[in-house]
């Protein structure tokens, strides 16, 4: 598959549901005939409302998630893996060439550990270095790449602010030697200064370690400053998809300019420019059929309104995928 | 004339086991009636503090300086301690609120009858006249089937809905003051942007006050009338809005603005600010930002230059030190 890392193929994750023990099954409709190719070396950004998917599908690419159809594909140098078909051997070597850096580092990082147990944790738990001073090799070497000081491995995350736990999170992912990495939300809890500092360190690390990442975001000012490859998600579909200063400056879904208009500008002079959506996503247990966006669409056309066109993909510019229903 | 708020040389300190810390170092703000005043600033840097301040919900380990002021509608807040003078400004005169509508309802309380509850404490009406006044307004933030929604309890609702449902029960009460402490921080974009129009129209209509907490200058931009930067616990900036954000003078707000990705202006490196914030149990004497200036003023390094703000433009005022740096390099 030459330089792509990861395909994911008409993947669609359900879960069931049910509102009390005599009411009926439901499904949930996470994430819906998903295809997308990351390339190696990419910054892939995944945007979209909460609720919209992003975390499932991120959680599925990483094996985390069951996925009820389609399958995803990891292309490494030797062989490829499919996530629908893997032995345990072949999770346990995958754990250690996909990883996930968490949202929250307060959360995510336990407090009785010293910053060097915490990441030499997955070291340990992969049984991937062979003796003690070859884990703390490990660990020192990560943690000098993210910025961090020797003498801060003996302390407890308690002791750190907000930018110096995500850097230790950051370690913990990437001691393993990954070659893919899932930032869920990584920088939404942080102030914009130590965001920055945080978003310039992914990038340095990224050429350094040639790391791939699919970044997940629902930031899009964030998004359109790292990321490469863009996909807006919006109740478990991808409604447009392509490199990141086309869709950027010229999104084509009602979806895409909605939500870009929201962006509230630095500009005190440009004011309520925004394309007002009215109410809310709606619920992933009974999305509307045809165009999921179409309870919301401030224009929908005369043939979306009534529900009986399918969602689709088509290319509108070289790699740029915009769903057939506002692209025709 | 008067202003509808004015703060005047506001310090505020907490005991702790650690030690004394200062929250809040002499801050002055006012705000006119039908105003927006938004405060800018990082974590930590005592916006939500300075909030609580004015409505006396700070904790008992709280002290106050005695030659600080809280005006508000010509009374002193700082001197109100009994419980009919701080009900005029808790749900009264003034309404808060938050990131977390959670943090306004309690969870097994109606919607409804939480609104009615506050409404009969601070009007002189009866239970009908309060029923019909919720309704109206949980109409007027925009809540479809607002009688049904008034009989549901906060979690029923969902995110956004549960956001205008707060800030029915806060306008409610007809405050001249509203205290936004980032309302819409934890919203999707499309529901911040719902809740900003709704904030600003309402504002339109009752000419109220409101102070609008933010770490986030895009909102800042888009809701403000004038802007107060702070830091670690002081005004290191104020001034009207477009003078705040295009014509920034300390390193402080500047470092904020360089740090913040733009979307219309992507080539832009993110500049983060060096350092970190300093904990406020040892906060730098004189010049509270000298710690991470990019400046080298060595005056403002050895924190010799007490704070200070200065007018350089009518009505914009910066720390006098950031005007010292920003003129050495
Ligand atoms: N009750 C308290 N006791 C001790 N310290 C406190 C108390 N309340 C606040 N502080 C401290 O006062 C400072 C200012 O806090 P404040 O909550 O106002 O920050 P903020 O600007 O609102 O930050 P954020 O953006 O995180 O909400 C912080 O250092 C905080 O830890
Ligand atoms: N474990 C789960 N069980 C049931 N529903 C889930 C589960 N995880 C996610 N969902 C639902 O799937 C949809 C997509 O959620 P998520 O992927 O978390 O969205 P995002 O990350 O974009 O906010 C939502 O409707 C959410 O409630
Ligand atoms: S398909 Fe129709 S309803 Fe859907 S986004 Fe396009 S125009 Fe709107
Ligand atoms: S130049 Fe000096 S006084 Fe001015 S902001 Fe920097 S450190 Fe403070
Ligand atoms: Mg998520
Ligand atoms: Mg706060």
């Amino acid at each position: 598959m030459g330089d792509n890392l990861i395909s994911v193929n008409n993947v669609s994750v359900n879960f069931d549901y049910q509102e009390n023990f005599i009411s009926k099954k439901q499904k949930i409709h996470a994430v819906n005939n998903i295809n997308i190719k990351i390339k190696k070396g990419s910054f892939f950004g995944l945007v979209g409302e909460s609720g919209s998917g992003k975390t499932t599908l991120g959680r599925a690419i990483l094996g985390a998630n069951k996925i009820s159809s389609g399958n995803v594909i990891f292309h490494d140098d030797e062989r490829d893996y499919d996530l629908t078909d893997m032995n345990k051997q072949d999770l346990k070597e995958y754990r250690k060439k996909a990883q996930l850096i968490f949202q929250d580092p307060y959360a995510a990082l336990s407090p009785r550990m010293t910053v060097r147990d915490i990441i030499a944790e997955p070291l340990e738990v992969m049984k991937i270095t062979n003796s003690r001073q070859e884990t703390d090799e490990r660990v020192r070497d990560i943690a000098s790449k993210c910025r961090l000081n020797i003498e801060h491995l003996r302390r407890f995350p308690h002791a750190f602010s907000g930018g110096q736990r995500q850097r230790i999170s950051i370690a913990r992912a990437l001691v393993s030697n990954p070659k893919f990495i899932v930032a869920d939300e990584s920088v939404a809890a942080l102030d914009v200064s130590i965001q920055a500092d945080i978003l310039n360190l992914l990038k340095q690390l990224q050429t350094e370690l040639n790391l791939t990442y699919l970044f997940i975001s629902h930031d899009l000012s964030v998004v359109a400053h790292v990321c490469d490859v863009v996909a807006v998600m919006y109740l478990g579909h991808i409604v447009e998809m392509g490199p990141s200063r086309e869709l950027f400056k010229n999104p084509k879904h009602s979806y895409t300019k909605a939500l870009l208009s929201s962006i509230p500008s630095i500009d005190p002079e440009k004011r309520s420019e925004a394309i007002e959506l009215k109410g809310e996503i709606p619920s992933a247990l009974n999305p509307p059929p045809g165009c999921v966006f179409r309870t919301r669409c401030p224009n929908p056309g005369v043939d979306c309104k009534g529900g009986e066109i399918n969602m689709g993909l088509i290319e509108v510019e070289p790699g740029h995928w915009v769903d057939q229903c506002c692209a025709l | 004339m008067s202003h509808l708020l004015e703060v005047k040389n506001l310090d505020v300190k907490f005991d702790t086991d650690e030690g004394r810390i200062t929250a809040v170092e002499n801050i002055s703000l006012s705000v006119d009636q039908g105003e927006v005043l938004g405060i800018v600033g990082e974590s930590g840097s005592g916006k939500s503090v300075t909030a609580k301040s004015i409505m006396k919900l700070n904790p008992g380990n709280t002290s106050y300086n005695e030659d600080a002021e809280i005006i508000l509608d010509n009374e002193n807040v700082l001197q109100f301690t009994s419980k009919q003078d701080l009900k005029k400004i808790r749900g009264g005169k003034v309404s808060m609120i938050f990131q977390e509508p959670m943090a306004s309802f309690a969870p097994a309380i109606k919607i409804g009858a939480q609104m009615v509850e506050q409404l009969l404490i601070h009007k002189n009406i009866n239970k009908e006249e309060a029923k019909s006044i919720s309704i109206n307004m949980l109409k007027r933030v925009g809540i479809a089937d607002a009688e049904k929604r008034f009989n549901q309890y906060a979690f029923e609702l969902s995110g956004g809905m549960r956001q205008r449902a707060m800030i029915a029960m806060a306008l409610s009460t007809m405050p001249k003051l509203l205290l936004a402490d980032e309302p819409t921080t934890a919203l999707d974009v499309t529901i911040q942007a719902q809740v900003i129009n709704l904030i600003k129209d309402i504002i339109k209509e009752y000419q109220m006050g409101v102070i609008f907490i933010t770490h986030d200058l895009g909102v800042i931009a888009q809701v403000a009338d004038h802007v107060a930067v702070m830091y670690l616990g002081s005004v290191v900036e104020k001034g009207p809005v477009n003078e705040i954000l295009k014509n920034p003078k300390h390193p402080y707000t500047k470092g904020l603005l360089q740090a913040l990705p733009d979307i219309n202006n992507l080539d832009a490196p993110l500049s983060p600010i060096p350092g970190n914030i300093p904990s406020p149990l040892d906060r730098p004497t004189g010049c509270v930002f000298r710690t991470r200036c990019p400046h080298h003023n060595p005056e403002g390094k050895d924190g010799k230059i007490e704070m200070k703000l200065i007018e350089v433009e009518p009505g914009h005022w910066v720390d006098q030190c950031g005007i010292k740096c920003g003129q050495n390099g």
